[in-house]
């Protein structure tokens, strides 16, 4: 007994230095599960509040670009309001009508902490449950979809950006509707990769990349990028395609996390579905 | 012993706060940021115990990792560079031994002593830390290339705030 004790004592740094390794490679590995880590991370109280601080004297040296950015928003949602108007004078029948209701809702936010320069990316908003926000909700900005919430605290939640390879969005051709998934590759932050094409297919440079609206998720049409570049690697069944990413995750400032009113149904729908299988 | 404590108290807040609202938003080159926070380990008294080491980059490491959302990566390798330190010390001493409660400072060992100390120890912090975060990503090749001239950013910094910071 009294050696083994000596011995724990000899070499106490090691056994510590393991001890502290192995916690820190299960929590590593542990991470995979995104969901499960609770507390560890930046949406929690103190981390949150230091950031909000920080961001509150940060954004002054952005307001001349934000205010641009938002005078187009407005610019452009005005015009479509207008279209809307011109097109109700023709028929005004569907208005009213519940099978035409509004599925999707949105609640904007402010990002107040964001990175692109490592290998899963994530983005700290503003808001959380409080203002009716929940995990897997949407995540857009003006130019398009950034990511999806993971974790929610009172007044925070943090949103696996698409700058993250552990995210997969299901994403579409707009030109002719063939579906695939959308993922980083941990390199450039302003390219992803759309895997999944059969090499059938006709795919050009500068095709329009849009959301497929086959999850809970997002609706269909958002925009994702255009095609960069295409090649087919020898034996391959599938396209390797490179998509010019539309948001600029370097700049930004609001988005809208979307909010989607059906969602409960159509898991409820999906789960029945797994159980026949 | 009350006042060293404060000083390395006020030292680690100081740190992590520039390391995460500042040096995280500059990314030279789009993909690397220096990691100054290392310091700490770097500068903690020559009689400071393996034990107290090993817990010190510990928490360090996490704290970071809370900030940016990736448990474990900083922990693991800031233990990693705080378990090689002695050993680190003990290869470089440049005289027999170091004089008993004082602290690897540039000022009182020279520019190449410390710049050795800081190569190595950085370095290691750099590798374990890419490698631990590329786990299911990317070539050896490009982790390696990442985490050298990420090192060698942070080299630069640590030894100029060396020079504009710390003196005495």
């Amino acid at each position: 007994m009294r050696n083994l004790l000596r011995f724990l004592a000899k070499y106490h740094a090691v056994f510590l230095f393991v001890f502290l390794e192995v916690l820190s490679i299960t929590m590593i590995v542990k991470y995979n599960n995104y969901q499960h880590v609770k507390f560890l991370n930046s949406s929690n109280r103190v981390t949150g509040g230091i950031y909000n601080g920080y961001w509150g004297v940060a954004q002054y040296f952005s307001l001349k670009e934000l205010n641009n950015e938002l005078a187009e928003e407005n610019a452009k949602l005005r015009s479509e309001l207008m279209r809307e108007e011109l097109s109700k004078i023709g028929n005004d029948a569907p208005q009213h009508d519940s099978l035409y209701r509004q599925n999707f809702f949105f609640i904007t936010a402010k990002v107040i902490n964001n990175s692109v320069n490592r290998a899963h990316n994530y983005i700290l908003l503003n808001k959380g449950s409080r203002h009716g926000i929940k995990p897997d909700m949407g995540v857009v900005s003006s130019d398009g979809v950034v990511g999806v919430v993971t974790n929610v605290s009172k007044n925070y939640s943090t949103v696996i950006s698409i700058l993250n390879n552990r995210l997969k969005i299901s994403a579409k051709i707009k030109r002719n509707n063939y579906f695939g998934s959308l993922t980083w590759d941990g390199g450039d932050y302003r390219k992803a990769e759309l895997d999944e094409i059969p090499f059938h297919v006709d795919v050009a440079k500068g095709d329009t990349i849009v959301t497929s609206g086959y999850s809970a998720i997002f609706p269909e049409g958002l925009m994702l990028g255009t095609v960069s570049d295409y090649s087919l690697q020898g034996g391959s069944n599938f396209y390797k395609i490179t998509v010019n990413l539309s948001v600029d995750f370097k700049n930004l400032v609001y988005v809208d996390v979307i909010q989607n009113k059906t969602r409960d149904e159509i898991l409820k729908l999906e789960s029945t579905d797994e159980n026949d299988q | 012993m009350i006042n060293d404590i404060l000083k390395y108290g006020i030292m680690y807040v100081v740190l992590v706060l520039v390391q995460v609202l500042l040096i995280n938003n500059v990314q030279l080159g789009g993909i690397y940021s220096p990691f100054i926070y290392i310091l700490f380990i770097l500068l903690l008294p020559f009689d400071t115990p393996r034990y107290l080491l090993l817990i010190l980059g510990f928490l360090l490491g996490l704290t970071i990792d809370i900030f940016s959302n990736t448990p474990g990566i900083h922990a693991s390798a800031t233990v990693f560079a705080a378990f090689l330190r002695p050993g680190v010390l003990m290869l470089i001493s440049s005289r027999d031994n170091y004089e008993p409660g004082s602290a690897p400072r540039i000022s009182t060992y020279g520019f190449e002593w410390f710049l050795k100390y800081a190569v190595i120890l950085i370095l290691a912090h750099n590798l374990f830390l890419f490698f631990a975060e590329a786990f299911t990503l990317h070539g050896l090749f490009h982790t390696l290339l990442k985490a050298i001239i990420n090192s060698f950013l942070s080299i630069i910094l640590i030894v100029l705030s060396q020079y504009l910071v710390f003196r005495k």
